[in-house]
């Protein structure tokens, strides 16, 4: 099971918990989160605009590493991953 | 749809002397409200109509950046909107519909461009009314430039088409703001008819209910061009037009250097800055009773964009661009490196005319006077980028 864990700021009424599991077999990070948008499309799309690309000043963790310096969203997930989902550092 | 709860209220006071004068409308108590969109969030302020103390609650949106607002009274309702961009998760539609106690959350991006336009949305720059007889319609400029519509009060929205595929639509180029669609001037009297600003890119105006745009920049000048191509087509980085529905076919015009008037619909454009320290500027605001009355701040250079002379002074003409007059009563006159941006320039509808703007180092003034006279309505805000007023029934 792949799980992702969404910051606090996403979580709402109907999205209590910031952890999303994942069942469905997922190739790679980009498989995975869209299975994570049919749990919580709102999430989805504060993750990632309409071209489908990951925001500017959002990184993403596979386990332990930021998949900017792996493969990017067609990077591999193991079946027992853990995708972070962290806001940036910039700021102003 | 869910609601967020809003930010707690706290009491401000102007520090101008009243006036005995009588202002505001008598049919109905009316209050004041002047909607604030800054860097870091949303403050509302509220008044009576002698506009004299003001309440203000935020921020809303805490963090967010917030290019436009709207109250919206057209239809029975009373409902502001907000457009807040998080750096990091993107820019929201927001909605209330009691004046910013809860605001919705939608749980998908209403604003969305199409997948086949390989474009994402970057922010929403403007929230504006449709026409008095459809109360139901409102548009969106965006960034990267474009125009959306809906037609069931904000809750979903589709891209103007022709717009979008415009063909000189690949060589519209970001100002320092980024490529945004900032200025919507629909025809009060022609439904078919509607005028669009966009920095850079100029002016466009449909005459068939948005089917086809034509560039309409004849006599607006493209200062950052070489010398042979200074008067293009289009491409000019227009930063805002003003017109009066008493009078739509005239419009104003701010440019990135340039102060026009134009009396044909935006045909032609003619040269209006007569008297003024700079033709440089961002803010451009109408009187809202008299169609001769425009109000500006003009700034110093683009490579140098504060008031000039370090003196922050609106300026203000009675007779359609013929002359402008400085305002200064209550406003620093010395040591005042401000600046204005596009929408942070505001008019409300009350009989003397309340006049407001905000400045990039987080002062918001008003005058309700129509500018003879201003107060320092707040300090130390957030940068402010918008400044827009409403009405609403007193509680």
């Amino acid at each position: 099971m792949i799980t992702v864990e969404l910051p606090n700021v996403f979580c709402s009424a109907t999205n209590p918990t910031p952890l999303l599991r994942i069942d469905a077999t997922c190739r790679t990070v980009a498989d995975a989160l869209r299975e994570a948008g049919r749990k919580s499309p709102g999430a989805l799309d504060r993750i990632m605009d309409e071209s489908g690309a990951v925001r500017r000043h959002v990184n993403i963790f596979l386990n332990d590493e930021n998949i900017r310096f792996l493969d990017g969203l067609e990077t591999a997930v193991p079946t027992d991953a853990t995708i972070f989902v962290l806001a940036a550092v910039s700021g102003g | 749809m869910p609601k967020t709860k809003a930010a707690k209220s706290r009491t401000r006071t102007g520090r101008t002397p009243a006036k005995k004068k009588s202002i505001g409308r008598k049919s109905k108590a009316q209050q004041a409200l002047v909607l604030v969109g800054t860097m870091k969030g949303a403050f509302i302020f509220r008044s009576d109509e002698s506009r004299k103390k003001w309440t203000v609650d935020g921020p809303h949106f805490r963090g967010e950046a917030v290019y436009a607002m709207l109250h919206d009274t057209r239809g029975g309702r009373s409902r502001t909107y907000a457009a807040a961009t998080s750096m990091h998760w993107g820019p929201t539609l927001r909605i209330s519909d009691d004046l910013g106690a809860t605001w919705s959350s939608p749980e998908r991006q209403a604003v969305r461009f199409p997948e086949d336009s390989g474009r994402a949305l970057a922010q929403i720059w403007q929230i504006a009314p449709g026409r008095a007889s459809e109360p139901n319609v409102l548009y969106c400029g965006v960034e990267p430039a474009a125009l959306f519509e809906s037609r069931d009060g904000g809750e979903t929205w589709q891209p103007n088409r022709g717009l979008l595929n415009h063909e000189h639509q690949p060589k519209w180029q970001p100002g320092g703001g980024g490529l945004c669609l900032h200025t919507i001037v629909p025809d009060p009297t022609n439904t078919k008819r509607m005028l669009i600003a966009m920095s850079t890119g100029g002016v466009y105006r449909t005459d068939d209910g948005g089917k086809t745009w034509r560039a309409r920049n004849a006599g607006v000048r493209a200062q950052f061009m070489p010398p042979e191509q200074r008067f293009p087509e289009f491409g000019q980085c227009v930063h805002k037009v003003v017109q009066h529905p008493d009078r739509p076919g005239r419009l104003f015009l701010q440019n990135h250097w340039g102060l026009y008037r134009s009396d044909d619909w935006g045909d032609k454009w003619h040269d209006i800055a007569n008297g003024v320290p700079s033709d440089f500027g961002f803010a451009m605001q109408m009187h809202p009773h008299d169609p001769d009355t425009v109000y500006i701040v003009p700034i110093e250079a683009d490579m140098f964009r504060a008031t000039p002379e370090a003196k922050l002074r609106v300026y203000r003409t009675r007779n359609a661009g013929a002359s402008w007059e400085p305002l200064t009563k209550g406003l620093p006159q010395s040591d005042a490196y401000e600046n204005v941006l596009r929408d942070a320039l505001a008019a409300d509808s009350f009989d003397s005319a309340g006049i407001y703007f905000g400045t990039r180092s987080g002062k918001l003034f008003g005058s309700r006077d129509e500018g003879a006279s201003w107060t320092e309505m707040a300090d130390g805000l957030p940068p402010i980028v918008c400044v827009k007023t409403g009405t609403t029934v007193a509680a």
